[in-house]
């Protein structure tokens, strides 16, 4: 293992120019998709707190009347794992709004009739996304009492919707990187190989094993990738560091948002990804050669 | 040892050996001459699978080279130890690297391979030589290395293709020597070599000589 290692080495150290050119590439395109697993952590969290903490008012038709209140409460409490219910009636509704508007009262005091529905308002214990709070949602609103439900932003849904295209085109990108990569990562291999084809040869004929032969490729292919991902994450974490702070001031005025970069395991799965694309393209190039 | 049957071998239309048959047995010292074109390299090569498409059956030590697995042609071929025409160094690789590199394929232990490396290196003269690169050698060096890989991992049979043919006859006859100091040990020796006369009067052995691809006449020297 230490010789393959010293000739895998050895031979980066003779192709310095190739070698240097698929680790940048590599890096290259690992930035690429770092920086958009960085922005989807982050914006996903930034949603998420937008969500107002899983927070939904329910509006109640006309026919509700006080006794039908513990029904309707056990029958929400089995949709969902609900923390907290509170019963806003349409007089005290009508209060708040007053005092909330006591400057422009004329109109208020006018009215003959209240106009504000009943209500509940639901706080989610425990939800892990926007779509759970929208099923749980729409599962309330289909009891017979119920006449509407409003949770979040409204237009939370449609944005999104939004950042779920986005996201697809970041994987779509993330998947042309890591081909691109792997197509120069595989090349580089091939050229190494054709430029080393004497050493092939001889290897061969004095009794090398294709195992002996392909293992300081391995990992030559395994050091690109390895040194690409650290090269490419080190990039990111020099840029975040720069430029986080500035975000978060930036953003603070609008939502609590804490900018994170990404997590350890996360960092641990890219440089892993790296080092296997690094082993795959060598895979790719070695079984056409060798086939 | 090595037994060819009726073996030819053909290059597009033209024959390079025709209906070949031979037995050496274990030890033997074996010339083959004949003039350029004769078919001693492609005989010498169709033994180590150089070339592996010809008629005809080749056996060594029971293995018939017509049936062999790519798994065992790595064996096959350490059995052998082999003087190249053009040497066949590595450039890119010292001299040290070049011999080493048929015991670290056979997978020996590092403290072996420097051992056994420097032992050979002496004994071709040429330990000063070891951390030098194949090109800045003179062509009598590099077939010392060439000789000295060759007979490094200890091999059974020494395939040795026109080994003295660009040196002077002082250079020429170390190498000979050298060859013959492994043929003692029990070594078996093919020389492919049209140089007959630097054979003579220097080991007993056998002469196949050929011309055309034919075996026109196989004598023992004295």
């Amino acid at each position: 293992m230490i010789h393959f290692l010293k000739r895998a080495l050895a031979d980066i150290h003779s192709n310095k120019f190739l070698n240097l050119i698929t680790i940048i590439t590599i890096a290259l395109s690992i930035l690429v998709v770092s920086v958009f697993l960085l922005f989807f952590e982050n914006a996903g969290r930034v949603i998420e707190s937008w969500n107002q903490g899983g927070r939904a008012m329910i509006y109640l038709k006309k026919e509700f009347n006080a006794d039908m209140l513990p029904e309707l409460k056990t029958k929400i409490n089995s949709l969902g794992d609900i923390d907290e219910m509170v019963y806003i009636s349409k007089a005290k509704a009508l209060d708040t709004l007053k005092n909330s508007m006591a400057s422009q009262t004329t109109f208020l005091k006018n009215l003959k009739e209240n106009p504000l529905p009943d209500a509940l308002e639901i706080k989610i214990r425990s939800y892990n996304n926007f779509q759970e709070v929208q099923t749980l949602a729409q599962n309330i609103k289909a009891i017979d009492i119920v006449d509407d439900i409003e949770y979040g932003q409204s237009w939370l849904g449609k944005f999104l919707k939004i950042f779920n295209l986005f996201k697809i085109t970041g994987y779509a990108m993330c998947g042309f990187f890591f081909l691109m990569a792997l197509f120069i990562t595989a090349n580089t291999v091939r050229l190494a190989f054709y430029s080393r084809m004497l050493e092939v040869e001889i290897m061969r004929l004095v009794g090398a094993t294709e195992t002996f032969i392909k293992a300081p490729f391995y990992i030559e292919g395994l050091i690109q990738g390895f040194l690409g991902g650290v090269l490419g994450l080190g990039a990111l974490l020099i840029t975040y560091l720069m430029v986080s702070s500035g975000i978060t001031q930036s953003l603070a005025s609008y939502v609590y948002f804490d900018l994170r970069f990404l997590s350890v395991k996360m960092v641990i799965s890219i440089i892993f990804s790296s080092t296997f694309l690094g082993w795959f393209g060598c895979y790719l190039s070695l079984k056409q050669i060798f086939k | 040892m090595i037994r060819l049957f009726n073996v030819s071998k053909r290059f597009g239309g033209k024959l390079a050996l025709k209906n070949i048959s031979l037995d050496i047995e274990q030890g033997e010292f074996i010339f083959i001459s004949g003039p350029s074109g004769a078919g001693k390299s492609t005989l010498l090569k169709i033994l180590y699978l150089a070339e592996n498409t010809f008629e005809g059956q080749v056996l060594i030590d029971g293995m018939n080279l017509s049936r062999i697995s790519s798994s065992k042609l790595p064996v096959l071929r350490r059995r052998f130890g082999i003087v190249f025409q053009d040497f066949k160094l590595i450039p890119t690789r010292t001299v040290y690297e070049n011999i080493a590199l048929v015991l670290e394929a056979a997978g020996k232990k590092s403290a072996f391979i420097k051992k056994k490396v420097m032992q050979v290196l002496r004994s071709t003269g040429m330990e000063k030589k070891a951390k030098a690169f194949p090109l800045t050698l003179s062509g009598g060096e590099q077939q010392r290395v060439a000789v000295a890989r060759a007979v490094v991992g200890e091999p059974s049979i020494i395939l040795a293709d026109e080994p003295t043919g660009s040196l002077d006859s002082t250079s020429a006859r170390a190498i000979l020597d050298f060859l013959i100091e492994y043929h003692k040990k029990g070594t078996t020796i093919l020389i492919a070599s049209h140089d007959l006369h630097l054979m003579k009067n220097t080991i007993q052995g056998k002469n196949i000589e050929l011309n055309a691809g034919r075996i026109i006449r196989t004598d023992i020297m004295l």
